[in-house]
């Protein structure tokens, strides 16, 4: 049956060709696997071998002279490498803030509140669109507008429109609030990157948040309606349970997206100023203006990682114990 | 949008006559407070977005622009015709044609890798699927410049890819093909494989069955899948930044390097780079919204209703 295509690649021993070959395919493995290579080894090369070479490297001490992040600061234990760079990570202190390790919380305080509201505004949102109307189309496509101008782009125009002597400012002293020199980015750079986060995620939870709502099936909040639940019990007892799951979801990537900040954080702390300490701008720090320091840098790298995936995991945890019956459908 | 609308129709056809379920004979006041309550947080936020695109535009064209309103002095010459002596000495040019060589190679090559193993994963369920699925998830899930950092160390030590354009299309292919084989699975399992079998049965050779019956069928999903990748790649700054050397500009690390002023480059360049950028993506996006829905740029394809 099957072609007289080119010879089988060399898989398994040739005696019982034709059986064992069948009973792999029983298993699912035949030749179509042979499309998964090139994908596969691609990743397992690029992405899988560099992570594994780059702990390692994490666990080494960078040659001397490069050693610590600041040239000159003394490693926290010289008699154990395999640890120095992570003790170096949690312990180093600079003017009695200890920068590194500080930088998880930040980056956490700036990361779940943003995809919680992201999240959170996307529900009543996407729950009033949900139905079919005039323009809805054009509607999302304009709310995905600021999904593709990027976060580069959104930095710069934040810095233009609320910075000093822009817009913002000009209506503040209009309205003798504030001086035309009010500069968003200087008072509180943490809120202006907060805001770059709202303005390019808020698209992204709502258009998710969007597709499950539509998920879910119209028919049982008829039945509700027909049953006399008013709206606010069919949005609570219908909508919102179904919702639950793909709300986890939604405020994983939202999370996914926001923790890894990085280019706005340096860009709306301004030349000179505090960048917003979040762990990104720390291995920014580390290999650009600091000594170039690859195994610290792969050290704050592992420990970025280990910290969102730690957060992923108990938000989908507490998802698989409070929802235990089908989802609405569509995968994150 | 077929899909989308499709999905309330069984309402239409029950509800009572005016349509959505939240709409009654006379809307209570809170009906009203709602909706009011919804366009006018639209309305803010697609506001902010356009002021903020303006601000942006006009910056680009002013010499001077502090203390007023709009600009005491307009200028084209000073903006956008000095654009050439621009950051680290490349052209604008070199970094609008290194933009498009990464995004393009970025695109080509994720879907070649991609859509293969996409294929299997769909149709064959073999021991260690699992595994090979969260292998797929994973650059997806974790921050770019966690994964980057170890890939520039190893592309450094490894030598002639180090600093060079190359290096910027590996690190950027990584997150791409996870996401070509997460967004393709759906797609191809939607696809009934009895077609496939049908045509076999016909006498067709796998090449003919592959060109005849299974790229017609893949070539919506190639084209989203194609601009998923590339929305994606052409605003990815720590993937470009980090692999690239001085030379290999894209247009995100110019507006970066710009913006950090190591290169005295004035606010209006600075706005010029930001809205070259802006149009390049907007006359790459404009035609590709034929071809997907924009809900779809952060959910699953749905195929059209062709089968």
């Amino acid at each position: 049956m099957s072609v007289a295509a080119p010879a089988a690649p060399g898989r398994g021993p040739v005696e019982p060709r034709g059986t064992l070959r069948h009973r792999l395919a029983e298993r699912g493995i035949d030749r179509q696997l042979w499309f998964l290579v090139p994908g596969l080894v691609f990743l397992l090369a690029l992405f899988v071998f560099p992570f594994i070479n780059g702990l390692i490297s994490a666990f080494t001490l960078a040659p001397a002279g490069l050693a610590g992040p600041i040239p000159g600061t003394p490693l926290a234990d010289q008699g154990n490498y395999f640890w120095s760079n992570f003790t170096e990570f949690f312990t180093y202190t600079a003017g009695g803030n200890a920068v590194y390790r500080d930088s998880i919380f930040t980056t956490l305080l700036l990361a779940i509140p943003v995809s919680l509201f992201n999240t959170l505004l996307a529900v009543p949102l996407a729950y009033r669109m949900r139905g079919a109307f005039r323009h809805k189309r054009l509607l999302t496509m304009l709310l995905a507008v600021p999904l593709t101008l990027g976060p580069l782009f959104i930095a710069y125009g934040i810095i233009t429109y609320l910075g000093g002597g822009g817009w913002l400012s000009h209506v503040l002293a209009a309205l003798h609030i504030a001086p035309i020199s009010w500069d968003l980015t200087r008072i509180n750079s943490t809120l202006a990157v907060a805001i770059s986060l709202v303005l390019s995620g808020f698209p992204y939870a709502f258009l998710l948040v969007l597709s499950y709502i539509s998920g879910i099936d119209p028919n049982l909040e008829q039945a509700a309606a027909t049953l006399g639940a008013s709206g606010w019990q069919r949005f609570w007892h219908i909508t919102a349970p179904l919702l639950a799951p793909g709300l986890a979801i939604t405020f994983c990537l939202a999370f996914v997206f926001s923790f890894s900040v990085f280019p706005s954080a340096i860009m709306l702390g301004g030349v000179g100023f505090l960048h917003t300490n979040v762990i990104a701008v720390q291995i920014y720090d580390t290999i650009v203006t600091g000594n170039g320091d690859f195994h610290f840098a792969n050290a704050i790298s592992m420990i970025m990682a280990a910290v969102e995936l730690l957060v992923i995991g108990l938000v989908l945890m507490a998802r698989s114990w409070m929802y235990r019956g089908t989802t609405t459908g569509g995968k994150g | 949008m077929a899909s989308a609308s499709s999905v309330r129709t069984p309402v239409a056809a029950t509800a009572p006559p005016s349509g959505t379920v939240g709409r009654r004979p006379g809307p209570g006041v809170t009906t009203i407070i709602g909706r009011a309550a919804f366009w006018i947080t639209i309305a803010f936020f697609l506001l902010n977005v356009l002021v903020l695109i303006l601000a942006v535009v006009v910056q680009s064209f002013s010499y001077h622009w502090y203390g007023s309103f709009l600009p005491s002095q307009w200028t084209i010459s000073r903006t956008w015709g000095s654009l050439n002596q621009l950051l680290l000495g490349t052209s604008l040019f070199q970094v609008v044609i290194n933009t498009l060589e990464v995004v393009l190679s970025v695109i080509l090559l994720s879907l070649l890798l991609g859509v293969p193993a996409a294929y299997a994963l769909a149709r064959r369920k073999f021991p260690g699927r699992g595994i090979v699925y969260l292998l797929f998830l994973f650059p997806v899930m974790l921050p770019p410049i966690a994964y980057v950092i170890p890939l520039v160390t190893v592309l450094d030590r490894l030598g002639p890819l180090s600093q060079t354009l190359g290096a910027v299309i590996i690190a950027n292919l990584v997150p791409s093909v996870a996401f070509v084989v997460l967004v393709m699975v759906p797609f191809v399992e939607q696809i009934d494989p009895n077609l496939e079998a049908a045509a076999r049965m016909l006498g067709a050779r796998p090449l003919s069955v592959f060109r005849r019956v299974l790229v017609p069928l893949l070539i919506p999903g190639l084209l989203a899948a194609g601009v998923l990748v590339l929305v994606r790649t052409i605003a990815q700054f720590e993937l470009t930044f980090f692999p690239a050397g001085p030379q290999n500009n894209t247009l995100v690390v110019a507006i970066f390097s710009a913006q950090q002023g190591t290169h005295g480059a004035s606010f209006s360049i600075i706005a010029c780079v930001a809205v070259i950028y802006m149009l390049t993506t907007l006359v790459v996006l404009i035609p590709a919204f034929r071809f997907i829905d924009p809900t779809q740029l952060v959910t699953q394809l749905k195929e059209r209703p062709t089968k």
